[in-house]
């Protein structure tokens, strides 16, 4: 089943000649039409144009053309919130229309001069706000290991795609933990990088002090090469920094004798489910198996990161969502006036999640209110970021659980907005400190079988080491490896 | 920090979001909670911590000021929903 391999897989036996790009997308494809009507990972992929690129990969395959591309022929998805030339473009909202980008993201051109074969449109929460992809104009996305529940939000589809093997590997978004919560409740890899690692020009902007973009894969090399090939600086984003790309893969030897690994005591919290609980110190006892020390550490305004996070990525949500107003794209509802136009195109295009956060964050924006929120939350966050800064003087990663339970179940949580927040109580931290973060698969409850995650934190551009640390649990355990019975 | 009650119609005339009156209703109660909730970041005393715009402080980044290749005509209109002679058309503004 060539849609079930990984990255690393799939190009060595493109190199030898064994499977043609052809053979390896249609694999993919007819994986698409034989669960995607269960799943509804994708919100639409054009099939002749992927296969297009295929032919066009093998033409240049037996050319010899592999070395030089390390992506030749690997069809990879794309989240819907991610520019593509000349496809569809909606960020699972109303608003956008028929819109078709015009440009490709940086990430996109990037993907593309590897040789990756770029196709479809993965589901998610609309315009990114969520943790369920249940607030999608196109439809639920499901959890491929059971369907009654969620695949985690916002980049449900990228997870939900990648552990069903519809695709290779895909790319999401991360601003809260919208990779690392779908990866883990999934049961694949995903990796948030450090803030500034990867440009997002072309990504539609959420909040854009967190929006990161980063990859979902099948274990932790493929994650490692993918962040190779999409880090680094670029003009067209100014919040791109200039440090250099290491091979990350070349990183990945297994060792981590001698690491300090740092659990936060305050991450042990009441609503943490016994099960991913058990899963977590399981892993942990792993990681001392393999020579890791493991430190306690404290992250003392932890209990913080929610409130802080709910008003700086709204504040930032309203500012940017200010641009979808019906005039120079996407859908239109006439006004008398442009007031008027601006008002009823927004109130017709936007969802309920999409609405609630720009009220939200334009009263805390608003006159009178800005300092008792907005500057008040930026200041906890810079105690939020000096309290990581300060624990990665003592660890090289910490641990954590990446969701206080497994996946739960379609329509638990869209009543309550608030407990669907907390639900990124993990992840959440990450983003506002700037660090990198990744999940991995470590474990299963047991009745459902679920996936859980094991989040690991890392110091900002210290993915190589992260990574490291990742792939030597990765390979020690066999959870990566277990396939959602579809 | 202020009381936890939002004036939705207020707050959504200046967000320029036309909100219908169930809407308006839900939107109060959910960020009644929501606001109660944050109201928690009060407890800390943040005297004389600066705040964090960005976790990775980028100053002054400029280029050269040079034409560039960019969108054409076209293509920059092409997702227009109603456009004339290489105009976006808007609703008139000016008696």
């Amino acid at each position: 089943m060539l849609n079930q391999l990984t990255i690393s897989e799939l190009t060595a036996k493109l190199a030898r000649r064994e499977v043609s790009a052809r053979e390896a997308m249609q694999a993919c494809l007819d994986q698409i039409a034989r669960v995607d009507g269960k799943i509804h990972a994708f919100i639409s992929h054009d099939a002749g144009d992927a296969l297009a690129q295929a032919d066009a990969a093998d033409k240049e395959l037996s050319n010899g053309g592999r070395t030089a591309r390390c992506l030749l022929g690997v069809p990879i998805a794309i989240k819907d919130v991610l520019a593509v030339k000349n496809q569809p473009l909606n960020c699972a909202s109303k608003i956008l229309g028929n819109y078709i980008s015009p440009y490709d993201a940086t990430v996109i051109e990037k993907l593309k001069t590897a040789g990756a074969i770029v196709f479809g449109r993965l589901n998610m929460d609309e315009f990114a706000m969520g943790s369920s992809t249940e607030n999608s104009a196109f439809g639920l996305t499901r959890n491929p290991w059971d369907i009654t529940r969620i695949p985690g939000g916002s980049s449900g589809g990228s997870a939900a795609a990648v552990a069903a093997d519809e695709c290779i590997a895909s790319l999401g978004s991360d601003t809260g933990g919208s990779i690392r919560q779908p990866a883990a409740l999934c049961g694949c890899v995903g990796l948030k990088p450090t803030y500034g690692r990867i440009s997002r020009y072309g990504l539609v902007a959420f909040a854009s002090s967190l929006d990161q973009i980063g990859p979902f894969t099948k274990d932790v090399r493929d994650a490692a090469t993918l962040l190779g090939v999409m880090s680094g600086v670029d003009p067209r984003d100014s919040t791109s920094v200039p440090q250099p790309v290491p091979n990350y893969v070349a990183a990945l030897d297994g060792n981590v004798k001698g690491l300090k690994l740092g659990l936060p005591k305050e991450y042990m919290i009441g609503g943490l489910d016994a099960e991913v609980k058990a899963a977590v110190d399981a892993a942990v006892k792993q990681y001392e198996k393999l020579g890791a020390e493991i430190v306690e550490i404290s992250l003392p305004h932890t209990d913080y990161a929610v409130a802080t996070y709910y008003i700086i990525a709204t504040a930032e949500a309203s500012a940017n969502l200010a641009r979808f107003d019906g005039i120079r794209y996407g859908a239109r509802v006439d006004g008398n006036d442009p007031i008027e136009l601006y008002s009823k195109t927004r109130g017709a295009g936007f969802g309920a999640e999409v609405k609630r956060r720009i009220i939200l964050g334009t009263y805390v924006l608003s006159s009178g209110y800005y300092d008792a929120y907005y500057l008040q939350a930026q200041k906890v966050r810079t105690l939020i970021r000096n309290d990581f800064l300060k624990a990665f003087e003592k660890v090289d990663a910490i641990v954590t659980p990446t969701t206080p339970t497994a996946a739960f179940k379609a329509g638990e949580k869209s009543g309550d907005p608030l407990q669907m927040y907390l639900s990124d109580i993990f992840t959440i931290s990450c983003n506002l400190a700037g660090i990198c973060g990744v999940s991995v698969p470590c474990g299963f409850t047991q009745s459902p079988k679920l996936p859980i995650g094991l989040q690991l934190l890392g110091k900002p551009f210290g993915e190589e080491s992260l990574l490291k640390i990742a792939h030597a649990y990765e390979q020690a355990t066999p959870w990566h490896l277990e396939k959602a019975g579809l | 920090m202020a009381s936890a009650e939002i004036d939705v119609k207020y707050v959504a005339h200046l967000a320029r979001l036309a909100l219908t009156s169930e809407e308006e209703k839900s939107l109060g109660a959910q960020l009644g909670s929501i606001l109660g909730y944050i109201e928690k970041l009060r407890e800390l005393d943040v005297s004389g911590v600066e705040p964090t715009a960005h976790a990775v402080p980028m100053v002054n980044v400029t280029r050269a000021d040079e034409i560039r290749p960019s969108l054409s005509h076209e293509e920059a209109l092409r997702n227009a929903p109603r456009q004339a002679n290489g105009l976006f058309i808007v609703p008139k503004i000016v008696e």
